[in-house]
């Protein structure tokens, strides 16, 4: 009888304590998520600040003159030379990133794949060549491919912004490949040759699948560097004939001016709901994929 | 006897055949090789080159000279300094705010899936200066002109770029840590305080290591946002080698950029420092 009343004694003191344990920890929890979440608030604050004036047609953002799509419509109108040269702007800039995107895949692929066979101390050579353009910084890259073509007495054209562009994702294609490359079973790949697959068949049904994840990662990190940079960009460009903008350089020459074009506001609406939706699709597609596994 | 020989015959035939498999595989190698000499190892040596030549290419220290004497000195190290100081207090700041967010998302606790991640990675693909030019402004639409207040704008807009940069890395490496540890640690009495300096931050070394130099570097080249927040009145070393190559004074701009390379070497020096002495623990 004693015992037992001890016993729920304890046991009641335990639960308190657990109890306490808990709320403290839950208390913690939504500090924590409070912070994160006023973070995130403040990051997307000036992306948000450009869309909702998207939906106003005043000259300057801040100044809210009323609902109207007038941004959208004259993004969509030929009739404003502003409209015609932000689409401009976007298509050069998809497709230099396409483009070099991927044949820096192309390119960085194989040499992965090749720098895989080399002896140890060439390998480290590459390594290190690699590791340049990744740690050095972009405007030293832009200016030594400027001298580059200065040298070879050649002006800036698609070549160079390609090429620079290419200096720029290459080693992030090779960087995403390689570990891919280590963890493949070697074995594998000689089973194939042993029983009598040629070398491009072994290649590609057995190495190739093996490293696909990397190429793709490779792929992707090089379209967002390409989409998103000015520096290389603005000095590599084509230097002759009309102007040749991205949207960054497109933009930075801009910011000189007393008010930007309100289709820009529109423009940057339409592309964050297309990362959006983009995202959204991606993960559904993860989680799917993660169930089926 | 004769068996030794089989083995070895046996060895050579295998590492002849092993040798035949990857031998050929070398030579996709080449191109990417080619690639590297040509456009990235080339390049720079051009860079010291033309730093050390006139226009009409002959030897010369006068690009040297145009930067460090008669009093042109002052102004330069200025430029530097001001790199540096920038660079500095945005790794700093960035680092602040980063390390308790990548602490939460890593902390399955707080967080049970990526979407939050993701969420921290979005605005990275919107344009940069597109950002830029919503920062300048909200900060106007907040009373920061950027006229007025140059420093702390351009160190807001600093900030904001760089700031997923520092999580990222902060963030992977807060993923593998040991949460035994930490527990064990407060189980055994430590204070929450003593528990963070002692068991958290050295475990997540080279994880503030790697945000640092990912944060430091960029910043200090990057002269779009203190162009556009701080009107043109911070001049950051990218800054210079921009308007020489504007000027096409690309001799005296090779000079920048050899400084630039002495603070990255330096930089990645100190970076090994702190990694290798997380490795020797």
């Amino acid at each position: 009888m004693k015992s037992n009343e001890k016993n729920t004694l304890t046991e009641e003191k335990v639960n308190s304590l657990l109890k306490r344990k808990e709320r403290l920890a839950k208390s913690k929890k939504i500090t924590g998520l409070t912070f994160v979440w006023i973070m995130l608030l403040i990051m997307y604050l000036p992306i948000m600040y450009l869309i909702l004036f998207s939906f106003t047609e005043s000259k300057i953002i801040g100044q809210w003159n009323g609902f109207s799509i007038a941004s959208y419509i004259r993004l969509f109108s030929t009739k404003y030379p502003d409209s015609i040269k932000i689409w401009t702007a976007a298509w050069n800039t998809l497709w230099i990133a396409l483009v070099s995107s991927l044949l820096s895949t192309l390119l960085g692929t194989c040499g992965a794949i090749g720098m895989h066979f080399l002896s140890k101390k060439i390998k480290a050579a590459f390594n290190l060549a690699t590791q340049i353009p990744i740690v050095n910084a972009e405007i030293v890259m832009a200016l030594s491919l400027v001298i580059l073509f200065a040298f070879l007495g050649l002006r800036t054209s698609i070549f160079s912004l390609i090429i620079g562009h290419m200096v720029l994702t290459l080693p992030f294609v090779v960087i995403n490949v390689q570990p891919k490359l280590e963890q493949m079973d070697p074995s594998l790949y000689e089973a194939a040759m042993d029983l009598g697959a040629t070398r491009a068949g072994a290649l590609f049904k057995v190495m190739i699948p093996d490293i696909v994840p990397g190429i793709l990662s490779g792929f992707m990190i090089s379209m967002t560097l390409s989409l998103d940079d000015y520096v290389i960009t603005s000095f590599t460009k084509p230097s002759t004939g009309e102007d040749f903008h991205t949207i960054s350089t497109y933009v930075n020459g801009l910011l000189s001016k007393a008010t930007l074009p309100i289709q820009l506001r529109s423009f940057t609406a339409i592309i964050f709901g297309l990362i959006v939706v983009l995202m959204i699709a991606y993960s559904i597609f993860n989680i799917r994929k993660g169930k089926k596994a | 006897m004769s068996n030794s020989k089989v083995v070895d015959n046996m060895t050579s035939i295998a590492s002849r055949r092993s040798n035949h498999v990857k031998e050929p595989r070398k030579i996709f190698s080449i191109p990417y090789g080619v690639f590297l000499v040509l456009f990235i190892i080339f390049p720079i040596l051009l860079i010291f080159f033309y730093a050390f030549t006139n226009k009409e290419g002959n030897f010369t220290l006068d690009n040297f000279k145009s930067l460090f004497v008669n009093g042109q000195a002052s102004s330069t190290l200025k430029v530097i300094g001001t790199s540096l100081g920038v660079a500095a207090l945005t790794t700093v700041i960035c680092i602040i705010i980063a390390y308790p967010i990548a602490y939460i998302l890593a902390n399955s606790k707080f967080n049970k899936n990526k979407v939050l991640v993701y969420l921290f990675l979005l605005p990275m693909w919107i344009n940069f200066v597109i950002r830029t030019i919503a920062t300048k402004q909200i900060l106007e639409f907040i009373g920061l002109d950027s006229k007025m207040y140059p420093w702390i704008c351009s160190i807001i807009g600093m900030v904001y770029n760089y700031l997923p940069f520092t999580i990222l890395p902060l963030y992977n490496t807060m993923l593998k840590l040991d949460k035994s540890q930490i527990e064990a640690a407060a189980d055994l009495g430590a204070n929450p305080v003593h528990v963070f300096f002692k068991t958290i931050v050295p475990m997540t070394i080279p994880g503030i290591v790697s945000a640092s130099t990912m944060t430091f570097m960029p910043t200090m080249s990057s002269y779009v946002i203190t162009d556009a927040l701080s009107n043109r009145t911070i001049q950051l070393i990218g800054k210079q080698i921009e308007s020489k190559f504007m000027l096409d004074q690309l001799n005296v701009g090779s000079v920048y950029a050899i400084i630039m390379l002495i603070l990255i070497g330096a930089s990645v020096i100190i970076e090994n420092i702190f990694s290798e002495k997380k490795g020797a623990r």
